[in-house]
Protein backbone atom coordinates (compact mmCIF):
# COMPACT_ATOMS: atom_id res chain seq x y z
CA UNK A 1 0.00 0.00 0.00
CA UNK A 2 1.26 3.49 -0.91
CA UNK A 3 1.52 5.82 2.17
CA UNK A 4 1.71 9.77 2.00
CA UNK A 5 5.11 11.40 3.31
CA UNK A 6 2.59 12.72 5.87
CA UNK A 7 1.65 9.08 6.81
CA UNK A 8 4.92 7.90 6.29
CA UNK A 9 5.93 10.29 8.92
CA UNK A 10 3.21 9.19 11.25
CA UNK A 11 4.32 5.43 10.97
CA UNK A 12 7.73 6.21 11.71
CA UNK A 13 6.17 7.75 15.23
CA UNK A 14 7.38 11.29 14.09
CA UNK A 15 3.94 12.14 15.40
CA UNK A 16 3.74 10.29 18.37
CA UNK A 17 2.46 6.89 19.92
CA UNK A 18 -1.00 6.73 19.06
CA UNK A 19 -1.06 7.89 15.76
CA UNK A 20 1.77 5.40 14.73
CA UNK A 21 -0.16 2.67 16.29
CA UNK A 22 -3.15 3.84 14.24
CA UNK A 23 -0.98 3.69 11.59
CA UNK A 24 0.62 0.48 12.18
CA UNK A 25 -2.96 -0.77 11.99
CA UNK A 26 -4.21 0.54 9.34
CA UNK A 27 -1.17 -0.52 7.21
CA UNK A 28 -1.93 -3.87 8.20
CA UNK A 29 -5.25 -4.08 7.26
CA UNK A 30 -4.54 -2.33 3.82
CA UNK A 31 -1.90 -5.12 3.21
CA UNK A 32 -4.66 -7.79 4.25
CA UNK A 33 -6.51 -6.39 1.81
CA UNK A 34 -4.83 -5.41 -1.03
CA UNK A 35 -5.42 -1.74 -0.53
CA UNK A 36 -3.63 0.76 -2.81
CA UNK A 37 -3.88 3.31 -0.78
CA UNK A 38 -5.94 5.35 2.22
CA UNK A 39 -8.86 7.02 2.05
CA UNK A 40 -11.02 9.67 3.99
CA UNK A 41 -13.67 8.22 6.14
CA UNK A 42 -16.84 10.18 7.66
CA UNK A 43 -17.92 8.11 10.04
CA UNK A 44 -16.16 5.41 12.56
CA UNK A 45 -18.81 2.83 14.54
CA UNK A 46 -16.52 1.29 17.07
CA UNK A 47 -16.64 -1.85 18.70
CA UNK A 48 -14.82 -3.34 21.98
CA UNK A 49 -17.38 -1.40 24.50
CA UNK A 50 -18.23 -4.50 26.76
CA UNK A 51 -16.08 -5.55 30.11
CA UNK A 52 -17.41 -8.88 29.12
CA UNK A 53 -15.31 -8.95 25.63
CA UNK A 54 -12.34 -7.34 26.02
CA UNK A 55 -11.76 -7.76 29.86
CA UNK A 56 -8.46 -6.38 31.97
CA UNK A 57 -6.18 -5.99 29.14
CA UNK A 58 -8.64 -4.18 27.05
CA UNK A 59 -9.83 -1.86 29.48
CA UNK A 60 -5.83 -0.74 30.35
CA UNK A 61 -4.94 -0.27 26.66
CA UNK A 62 -8.17 2.36 26.61
CA UNK A 63 -7.49 4.19 29.55
CA UNK A 64 -3.68 4.92 28.24
CA UNK A 65 -4.73 5.47 24.94
CA UNK A 66 -7.56 7.96 25.83
CA UNK A 67 -5.08 10.17 27.85
CA UNK A 68 -3.82 11.56 24.13
CA UNK A 69 -6.03 10.24 21.45
CA UNK A 70 -9.02 11.75 20.05
CA UNK A 71 -11.38 11.20 17.54
CA UNK A 72 -11.27 13.05 14.02
CA UNK A 73 -14.43 12.31 12.59
CA UNK A 74 -17.67 11.37 13.76
CA UNK A 75 -17.70 8.39 16.15
CA UNK A 76 -20.13 6.49 17.92
CA UNK A 77 -19.63 3.25 19.75
CA UNK A 78 -21.25 -0.39 20.13
CA UNK A 79 -23.21 -1.33 23.55
CA UNK A 80 -21.71 -2.01 26.81
CA UNK A 81 -22.24 -4.54 29.27
CA UNK A 82 -25.24 -3.30 30.81
CA UNK A 83 -27.53 -0.26 31.93
CA UNK A 84 -26.16 1.87 34.17
CA UNK A 85 -29.74 3.35 35.34
CA UNK A 86 -30.90 -0.39 35.80
CA UNK A 87 -27.45 -1.90 37.68
CA UNK A 88 -28.97 -2.27 41.10
CA UNK A 89 -31.37 -4.54 40.28
CA UNK A 90 -28.81 -7.08 39.27
CA UNK A 91 -26.89 -7.95 42.66
CA UNK A 92 -25.04 -10.74 40.55
CA UNK A 93 -22.90 -8.38 38.93
CA UNK A 94 -19.66 -7.62 41.39
CA UNK A 95 -18.35 -3.87 42.14
CA UNK A 96 -15.07 -4.95 39.82
CA UNK A 97 -17.28 -4.86 36.59
CA UNK A 98 -19.13 -1.97 37.24
CA UNK A 99 -15.67 0.04 37.96
CA UNK A 100 -13.85 -1.38 34.63
CA UNK A 101 -16.91 -0.77 33.00
CA UNK A 102 -17.31 2.19 34.21
CA UNK A 103 -13.52 2.65 32.96
CA UNK A 104 -14.18 1.77 29.94
CA UNK A 105 -17.40 4.18 28.97
CA UNK A 106 -15.29 6.93 30.05
CA UNK A 107 -12.60 6.33 28.07
CA UNK A 108 -14.28 6.02 24.76
CA UNK A 109 -16.25 9.44 26.22
CA UNK A 110 -12.54 10.96 26.96
CA UNK A 111 -11.61 10.03 22.98
CA UNK A 112 -14.08 12.16 21.96
CA UNK A 113 -16.84 9.38 20.99
CA UNK A 114 -20.46 9.98 21.16
CA UNK A 115 -21.62 7.38 23.70
CA UNK A 116 -24.67 5.78 21.71
CA UNK A 117 -23.73 2.66 23.01
CA UNK A 118 -25.62 0.93 20.63
CA UNK A 119 -25.18 -1.29 17.70
CA UNK A 120 -27.66 -0.06 15.29
CA UNK A 121 -26.76 3.62 14.93
CA UNK A 122 -28.54 3.54 11.41
CA UNK A 123 -31.69 3.97 13.97
CA UNK A 124 -30.24 6.47 15.71
CA UNK A 125 -28.95 8.97 12.95
CA UNK A 126 -30.05 9.39 9.33
CA UNK A 127 -27.61 7.96 7.16
CA UNK A 128 -24.95 10.10 5.44
CA UNK A 129 -25.43 10.97 1.15
CA UNK A 130 -24.85 7.64 -0.88
CA UNK A 131 -21.57 6.15 -1.47
CA UNK A 132 -19.82 8.12 1.50
CA UNK A 133 -17.09 6.44 3.11
CA UNK A 134 -17.65 5.23 6.56
CA UNK A 135 -15.91 2.30 8.90
CA UNK A 136 -17.76 0.20 11.26
CA UNK A 137 -16.76 -2.45 13.33
CA UNK A 138 -20.13 -3.82 14.12
CA UNK A 139 -20.95 -6.60 11.62
CA UNK A 140 -24.83 -5.69 11.40
CA UNK A 141 -23.91 -2.10 11.18
CA UNK A 142 -21.76 -3.15 8.76
CA UNK A 143 -24.02 -4.80 6.52
CA UNK A 144 -26.57 -2.86 6.98
CA UNK A 145 -24.68 0.24 5.27
CA UNK A 146 -23.23 -1.60 2.34
CA UNK A 147 -26.69 -3.51 2.04
CA UNK A 148 -29.63 -1.08 2.54
CA UNK A 149 -27.91 2.33 3.48
CA UNK A 150 -26.21 2.60 0.44
CA UNK A 151 -22.83 3.76 1.91
CA UNK A 152 -19.43 1.96 2.25
CA UNK A 153 -17.65 0.01 4.91
CA UNK A 154 -15.30 -3.15 5.31
CA UNK A 155 -16.38 -5.64 7.71
CA UNK A 156 -14.00 -3.58 10.00
CA UNK A 157 -12.32 -5.06 13.66
CA UNK A 158 -12.73 -3.18 16.64
CA UNK A 159 -9.18 -1.95 16.04
CA UNK A 160 -9.04 -0.57 12.80
CA UNK A 161 -12.45 1.29 13.40
CA UNK A 162 -10.58 2.81 15.98
CA UNK A 163 -7.67 3.59 13.89
CA UNK A 164 -9.91 5.34 11.12
CA UNK A 165 -11.74 7.06 13.91
CA UNK A 166 -8.36 8.74 15.27
CA UNK A 167 -6.66 9.59 11.57
CA UNK A 168 -10.00 9.66 9.83
CA UNK A 169 -8.82 7.06 7.15
CA UNK A 170 -9.34 3.47 6.05
CA UNK A 171 -7.76 1.54 3.27
CA UNK A 172 -9.56 1.83 -0.41
CA UNK A 173 -9.63 -2.29 -0.68
CA UNK A 174 -13.02 -4.61 -1.10
CA UNK A 175 -16.38 -3.27 -0.66
CA UNK A 176 -15.38 0.43 -0.66
CA UNK A 177 -14.44 0.03 -4.22
CA UNK A 178 -17.13 0.26 -6.88
CA UNK A 179 -18.79 -3.26 -9.21
CA UNK A 180 -16.80 -6.10 -7.22
CA UNK A 181 -18.59 -8.45 -8.77
CA UNK A 182 -20.99 -11.27 -6.71
CA UNK A 183 -19.98 -14.33 -7.17
CA UNK A 184 -23.41 -15.92 -5.61
CA UNK A 185 -26.78 -16.11 -5.61
CA UNK A 186 -28.66 -17.73 -2.44
CA UNK A 187 -32.11 -18.04 -3.59
CA UNK A 188 -34.60 -17.65 -0.71
CA UNK A 189 -37.11 -20.79 -1.35
CA UNK A 190 -39.29 -20.16 2.14
CA UNK A 191 -42.49 -19.03 1.86
CA UNK A 192 -44.10 -16.40 4.03
CA UNK A 193 -40.59 -15.78 5.63
CA UNK A 194 -41.37 -14.77 9.70
CA UNK A 195 -37.95 -12.31 10.69
CA UNK A 196 -36.24 -15.50 12.64
CA UNK A 197 -36.84 -17.26 8.99
CA UNK A 198 -34.80 -14.17 7.58
CA UNK A 199 -31.74 -14.12 10.43
CA UNK A 200 -31.85 -17.76 9.60
CA UNK A 201 -30.97 -17.20 6.01
CA UNK A 202 -28.73 -14.15 6.99
CA UNK A 203 -26.39 -17.29 9.00
CA UNK A 204 -26.89 -19.28 6.12
CA UNK A 205 -25.19 -16.41 3.71
CA UNK A 206 -22.26 -15.90 6.08
CA UNK A 207 -21.39 -19.37 5.98
CA UNK A 208 -21.20 -20.01 2.31
CA UNK A 209 -20.94 -16.27 1.16
CA UNK A 210 -17.55 -14.65 0.51
CA UNK A 211 -17.37 -11.07 1.17
CA UNK A 212 -21.08 -10.16 -0.70
CA UNK A 213 -24.11 -12.31 -1.98
CA UNK A 214 -26.88 -11.76 -4.17
CA UNK A 215 -30.29 -12.98 -2.83
CA UNK A 216 -33.05 -13.57 -4.82
CA UNK A 217 -36.78 -14.48 -4.17
CA UNK A 218 -37.46 -11.99 -1.29
CA UNK A 219 -39.57 -8.74 -1.76
CA UNK A 220 -39.58 -5.92 0.11
CA UNK A 221 -39.09 -7.60 4.20
CA UNK A 222 -39.77 -5.03 6.92
CA UNK A 223 -37.24 -3.19 9.01
CA UNK A 224 -37.43 -6.17 11.75
CA UNK A 225 -36.50 -8.62 8.76
CA UNK A 226 -33.85 -6.90 7.64
CA UNK A 227 -32.25 -6.33 10.82
CA UNK A 228 -32.42 -9.54 11.76
CA UNK A 229 -30.97 -10.92 8.58
CA UNK A 230 -28.09 -8.17 8.46
CA UNK A 231 -27.44 -10.02 12.22
CA UNK A 232 -27.14 -13.73 11.24
CA UNK A 233 -25.50 -12.77 8.58
CA UNK A 234 -22.70 -11.03 10.85
CA UNK A 235 -22.41 -13.55 13.14
CA UNK A 236 -21.59 -16.81 10.92
CA UNK A 237 -19.24 -15.21 8.37
CA UNK A 238 -17.01 -12.43 6.72
CA UNK A 239 -19.69 -11.67 4.26
CA UNK A 240 -20.56 -7.96 4.59
CA UNK A 241 -23.06 -7.29 1.89
CA UNK A 242 -25.97 -8.45 0.20
CA UNK A 243 -27.96 -7.56 -2.50
CA UNK A 244 -32.16 -8.34 -3.40
CA UNK A 245 -31.91 -9.79 -7.02
CA UNK A 246 -34.41 -11.27 -9.43
CA UNK A 247 -33.77 -14.60 -9.94
CA UNK A 248 -31.29 -16.18 -12.89
CA UNK A 249 -30.20 -12.13 -13.62
CA UNK A 250 -26.48 -12.63 -13.66
CA UNK A 251 -24.22 -15.72 -14.05
CA UNK A 252 -23.20 -16.13 -10.57
CA UNK A 253 -23.60 -19.56 -8.97
CA UNK A 254 -26.55 -20.71 -7.32
CA UNK A 255 -27.03 -22.04 -4.00
CA UNK A 256 -30.86 -22.73 -2.72
CA UNK A 257 -31.99 -21.93 1.20
CA UNK A 258 -35.12 -24.17 1.59
CA UNK A 259 -36.86 -26.04 4.33
CA UNK A 260 -34.03 -28.59 4.28
CA UNK A 261 -31.14 -25.87 4.77
CA UNK A 262 -33.01 -23.39 7.68
CA UNK A 263 -33.93 -26.67 9.88
CA UNK A 264 -30.56 -27.60 9.54
CA UNK A 265 -29.02 -24.30 11.11
CA UNK A 266 -32.26 -23.96 13.10
CA UNK A 267 -30.68 -27.31 15.13
CA UNK A 268 -27.41 -26.22 15.45
CA UNK A 269 -28.73 -22.59 17.53
CA UNK A 270 -32.06 -23.88 19.28
CA UNK A 271 -30.83 -26.40 21.85
CA UNK A 272 -34.05 -25.82 23.91
CA UNK A 273 -37.68 -26.30 23.87
CA UNK A 274 -38.38 -23.91 26.42
CA UNK A 275 -37.10 -21.11 28.06
CA UNK A 276 -36.60 -19.20 32.29
CA UNK A 277 -36.16 -15.79 30.76
CA UNK A 278 -36.84 -13.79 27.43
CA UNK A 279 -34.59 -11.52 25.41
CA UNK A 280 -35.72 -9.29 22.70
CA UNK A 281 -33.30 -6.50 20.77
CA UNK A 282 -30.10 -8.17 19.06
CA UNK A 283 -29.75 -5.80 17.36
CA UNK A 284 -31.17 -3.61 19.54
CA UNK A 285 -35.15 -2.76 18.62
CA UNK A 286 -35.81 0.31 16.62
CA UNK A 287 -38.61 2.88 17.77
CA UNK A 288 -41.12 0.91 14.70
CA UNK A 289 -40.19 -2.39 16.61
CA UNK A 290 -40.74 -0.50 20.20
CA UNK A 291 -44.54 0.11 18.61
CA UNK A 292 -45.15 -3.28 16.94
CA UNK A 293 -44.43 -4.56 20.71
CA UNK A 294 -46.69 -2.64 22.01
CA UNK A 295 -49.62 -2.75 19.88
CA UNK A 296 -48.64 -6.78 20.52
CA UNK A 297 -48.57 -6.36 23.63
CA UNK A 298 -52.09 -5.10 24.29
CA UNK A 299 -54.04 -6.99 27.18
CA UNK A 300 -51.21 -9.76 27.24
CA UNK A 301 -49.01 -9.95 30.47
CA UNK A 302 -45.57 -12.21 30.09
CA UNK A 303 -45.61 -14.78 32.20
CA UNK A 304 -41.35 -14.80 32.49
CA UNK A 305 -38.92 -12.14 32.73
CA UNK A 306 -38.90 -10.17 29.63
CA UNK A 307 -35.79 -7.98 28.83
CA UNK A 308 -35.86 -5.68 26.01
CA UNK A 309 -33.10 -4.08 24.88
CA UNK A 310 -33.12 -0.87 22.66
CA UNK A 311 -30.37 2.10 22.23
CA UNK A 312 -31.09 4.96 24.45
CA UNK A 313 -32.03 6.99 21.43
CA UNK A 314 -34.87 5.35 20.93
CA UNK A 315 -35.93 4.47 24.27
CA UNK A 316 -36.60 8.14 24.63
CA UNK A 317 -38.67 8.55 21.54
CA UNK A 318 -40.45 5.51 22.58
CA UNK A 319 -41.33 7.12 25.96
CA UNK A 320 -41.66 10.49 24.87
CA UNK A 321 -44.66 8.53 22.29
CA UNK A 322 -45.95 6.39 25.05
CA UNK A 323 -45.11 2.81 23.14
CA UNK A 324 -43.40 2.25 26.86
CA UNK A 325 -46.37 2.23 28.77
CA UNK A 326 -47.98 -1.01 27.36
CA UNK A 327 -44.75 -2.96 27.44
CA UNK A 328 -43.86 -1.96 30.36
CA UNK A 329 -47.44 -2.67 32.00
CA UNK A 330 -46.86 -6.33 30.71
CA UNK A 331 -43.99 -6.97 32.41
CA UNK A 332 -41.17 -5.91 30.01
CA UNK A 333 -37.92 -4.26 31.38
CA UNK A 334 -36.56 -1.77 28.51
CA UNK A 335 -33.26 -1.71 28.75
CA UNK A 336 -30.63 0.61 27.31
CA UNK A 337 -26.57 0.78 26.25
CA UNK A 338 -26.69 -2.99 25.87
CA UNK A 339 -27.57 -5.89 24.39
CA UNK A 340 -28.61 -9.80 24.66
CA UNK A 341 -25.20 -10.57 23.14
CA UNK A 342 -22.26 -11.04 25.65
CA UNK A 343 -24.66 -9.18 28.87
CA UNK A 344 -23.47 -10.23 31.90
CA UNK A 345 -27.18 -9.61 33.11
CA UNK A 346 -28.07 -13.13 32.17
CA UNK A 347 -27.02 -14.59 35.79
CA UNK A 348 -26.33 -18.40 34.30
CA UNK A 349 -26.56 -19.41 38.18
CA UNK A 350 -30.16 -18.70 37.95
CA UNK A 351 -30.81 -19.28 33.83
CA UNK A 352 -30.63 -22.44 32.22
CA UNK A 353 -32.17 -21.36 28.94
CA UNK A 354 -33.01 -18.18 27.18
CA UNK A 355 -35.91 -17.40 24.57
CA UNK A 356 -35.12 -15.29 22.26
CA UNK A 357 -36.11 -14.59 18.14
CA UNK A 358 -32.60 -13.63 17.89
CA UNK A 359 -30.22 -15.79 15.51
CA UNK A 360 -27.26 -13.25 16.57
CA UNK A 361 -28.36 -13.75 20.07
CA UNK A 362 -28.93 -17.16 19.80
CA UNK A 363 -25.42 -17.70 18.53
CA UNK A 364 -23.81 -15.50 21.54
CA UNK A 365 -26.03 -17.07 24.63
CA UNK A 366 -24.85 -20.58 23.79
CA UNK A 367 -21.42 -19.83 22.95
CA UNK A 368 -20.20 -17.34 25.04
CA UNK A 369 -23.03 -16.78 27.84
CA UNK A 370 -22.91 -20.44 27.94
CA UNK A 371 -27.18 -21.40 28.26
CA UNK A 372 -29.54 -23.33 26.16
CA UNK A 373 -31.10 -21.06 23.89
CA UNK A 374 -35.18 -21.73 22.63
CA UNK A 375 -35.00 -19.91 19.21
CA UNK A 376 -38.89 -18.47 17.88
CA UNK A 377 -40.00 -15.59 16.18
CA UNK A 378 -41.91 -12.94 18.16
CA UNK A 379 -45.63 -13.98 17.31
CA UNK A 380 -44.73 -17.37 19.08
CA UNK A 381 -43.08 -15.98 21.75
CA UNK A 382 -46.01 -13.54 22.52
CA UNK A 383 -48.78 -16.25 21.73
CA UNK A 384 -47.09 -19.00 23.75
CA UNK A 385 -45.25 -16.77 26.79
CA UNK A 386 -48.07 -14.10 27.40
CA UNK A 387 -51.28 -14.45 29.31
CA UNK B 1 3.90 -15.95 -2.99
CA UNK B 2 4.00 -15.04 0.63
CA UNK B 3 2.62 -11.70 1.31
CA UNK B 4 3.28 -9.88 4.85
CA UNK B 5 0.69 -8.38 7.07
CA UNK B 6 2.75 -7.58 10.08
CA UNK B 7 7.04 -7.65 10.29
CA UNK B 8 9.22 -9.57 12.31
CA UNK B 9 10.69 -12.73 12.84
CA UNK B 10 9.66 -15.89 15.21
CA UNK B 11 10.26 -19.57 15.44
CA UNK B 12 8.55 -22.12 16.43
CA UNK B 13 6.45 -25.53 16.54
CA UNK B 14 3.49 -25.30 14.24
CA UNK B 15 0.13 -25.70 15.16
CA UNK B 16 -2.45 -26.15 12.38
CA UNK B 17 -5.97 -25.86 11.89
CA UNK B 18 -7.99 -26.04 9.18
CA UNK B 19 -10.98 -24.76 11.18
CA UNK B 20 -11.26 -20.54 10.83
CA UNK B 21 -10.80 -19.11 14.22
CA UNK B 22 -13.41 -16.78 16.02
CA UNK B 23 -10.81 -15.58 18.60
CA UNK B 24 -13.79 -14.16 20.55
CA UNK B 25 -15.18 -17.02 22.57
CA UNK B 26 -13.20 -19.78 20.94
CA UNK B 27 -9.91 -19.16 22.79
CA UNK B 28 -9.26 -18.56 26.12
CA UNK B 29 -7.38 -15.35 26.83
CA UNK B 30 -6.15 -16.03 30.33
CA UNK B 31 -4.70 -19.66 28.97
CA UNK B 32 -4.59 -19.34 25.26
CA UNK B 33 -6.53 -22.78 25.31
CA UNK B 34 -8.73 -23.14 22.48
CA UNK B 35 -12.64 -23.95 24.57
CA UNK B 36 -14.73 -24.54 21.75
CA UNK B 37 -15.28 -28.29 20.95
CA UNK B 38 -16.31 -28.18 17.12
CA UNK B 39 -12.70 -27.24 17.02
CA UNK B 40 -9.73 -29.78 15.38
CA UNK B 41 -7.55 -28.34 18.38
CA UNK B 42 -9.73 -28.23 21.01
CA UNK B 43 -7.95 -28.08 24.13
CA UNK B 44 -4.80 -27.21 22.74
CA UNK B 45 -2.47 -24.18 24.05
CA UNK B 46 -1.65 -21.75 21.18
CA UNK B 47 0.91 -20.40 23.42
CA UNK B 48 4.41 -19.72 21.80
CA UNK B 49 2.94 -21.90 18.36
CA UNK B 50 3.12 -20.92 14.85
CA UNK B 51 -0.25 -20.62 14.53
CA UNK B 52 -1.26 -21.81 11.15
CA UNK B 53 -5.18 -21.35 9.95
CA UNK B 54 -7.23 -20.71 7.52
CA UNK B 55 -8.55 -17.42 8.70
CA UNK B 56 -10.66 -15.39 11.31
CA UNK B 57 -14.32 -15.03 11.93
CA UNK B 58 -16.89 -13.68 13.62
CA UNK B 59 -16.92 -10.80 16.04
CA UNK B 60 -15.28 -7.40 15.03
CA UNK B 61 -14.01 -7.70 18.85
CA UNK B 62 -12.21 -10.78 18.39
CA UNK B 63 -9.06 -8.31 17.80
CA UNK B 64 -8.88 -7.48 21.59
CA UNK B 65 -8.56 -10.94 22.61
CA UNK B 66 -5.66 -11.15 20.42
CA UNK B 67 -3.99 -8.29 22.04
CA UNK B 68 -5.32 -10.00 25.87
CA UNK B 69 -3.20 -12.75 24.47
CA UNK B 70 -0.38 -11.02 24.17
CA UNK B 71 -0.80 -8.90 27.41
CA UNK B 72 -1.43 -12.22 29.28
CA UNK B 73 2.08 -14.02 27.83
CA UNK B 74 -0.16 -16.66 26.13
CA UNK B 75 -0.24 -15.60 22.17
CA UNK B 76 1.52 -17.40 19.29
CA UNK B 77 4.64 -16.07 18.31
CA UNK B 78 3.50 -15.76 14.57
CA UNK B 79 0.35 -16.38 12.99
CA UNK B 80 0.20 -17.79 8.82
CA UNK B 81 -2.82 -17.47 7.15
CA UNK B 82 -4.17 -18.06 3.94
CA UNK B 83 -6.77 -15.42 3.58
CA UNK B 84 -6.64 -12.48 5.25
CA UNK B 85 -9.10 -10.64 7.01
CA UNK B 86 -9.16 -7.53 9.07
CA UNK B 87 -9.99 -8.95 12.57
CA UNK B 88 -6.28 -11.41 12.91
CA UNK B 89 -4.49 -8.53 11.00
CA UNK B 90 -5.16 -5.43 13.42
CA UNK B 91 -4.70 -7.81 16.42
CA UNK B 92 -1.39 -8.42 15.46
CA UNK B 93 -0.73 -5.45 14.22
CA UNK B 94 -1.34 -3.84 17.93
CA UNK B 95 0.10 -6.93 19.44
CA UNK B 96 3.26 -6.97 17.47
CA UNK B 97 2.60 -10.64 16.18
CA UNK B 98 4.67 -11.26 13.49
CA UNK B 99 1.83 -12.44 10.52
CA UNK B 100 1.80 -13.36 6.88
CA UNK B 101 -0.91 -14.77 4.42
CA UNK B 102 0.59 -18.03 2.28
CA UNK B 103 -0.47 -19.59 -0.55
CA UNK B 104 -2.91 -22.50 -0.88
CA UNK B 105 -0.33 -24.85 -2.14
CA UNK B 106 2.11 -23.55 1.10
CA UNK B 107 -0.64 -23.68 3.35
CA UNK B 108 -1.22 -27.53 2.51
CA UNK B 109 2.32 -28.28 2.82
CA UNK B 110 2.79 -26.75 6.29
CA UNK B 111 3.36 -29.98 8.56
CA UNK B 112 1.51 -29.85 12.14
CA UNK B 113 4.28 -30.14 14.82
CA UNK B 114 7.00 -28.84 12.55
CA UNK B 115 9.86 -26.50 13.60
CA UNK B 116 9.38 -23.51 11.51
CA UNK B 117 11.27 -19.88 11.53
CA UNK B 118 9.81 -17.22 9.74
CA UNK B 119 11.54 -13.91 9.18
CA UNK B 120 9.27 -11.13 6.87
CA UNK B 121 12.72 -9.11 6.17
CA UNK B 122 14.73 -12.88 4.33
CA UNK B 123 13.83 -13.61 1.01
CA UNK B 124 12.73 -17.02 1.97
CA UNK B 125 9.99 -15.88 4.36
CA UNK B 126 9.27 -19.23 5.72
CA UNK B 127 12.28 -21.90 6.81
Amino acid sequence: MELTKEEEQALNGEMGETLQTSYRILLATGEATNAEKLIPIKWAHLSGVNYNTIGDSGEEFLRNLSKDARVKVKSTVNPMGFDFDHISEFSHIDDEFIEKQKSIRDSYIRMGVEPTFSCTPYDIFDLPEKNTQVSFAESNAAIFANSLGGIKTNKESAFSALASAITGKSPYSDLRKDGSDIQMTIRMKLENPNELDFGLLGFFAGKVGDTSVNISGVSQPNRRSCKSLCGGMGTSGTCAKFQFVDEESDGSEKVDFGKEEMQKIHDELNTSDKGDLITLGSPQLGLEEISDLSNMLKGKSFQKRCMIFCSRAVQNQARNLDYTKEIERAGGEILSDCCTCLTPLIDTNEVDSVITNSVKGAYYLKNSTGVDVNLKPLSKIIQEETN
Amino acid sequence: MTKVIVQGKASGLVLKTNNPINFLGAVDKQTGIIQDKKYDIFEKSIKDSILVFPHGVGSSVGAYTIYSLMVNGVAPVAMVCQKADLTVASGCALANIPMVIVSFDDFNSIQNGKEIEIDTNSSNILN
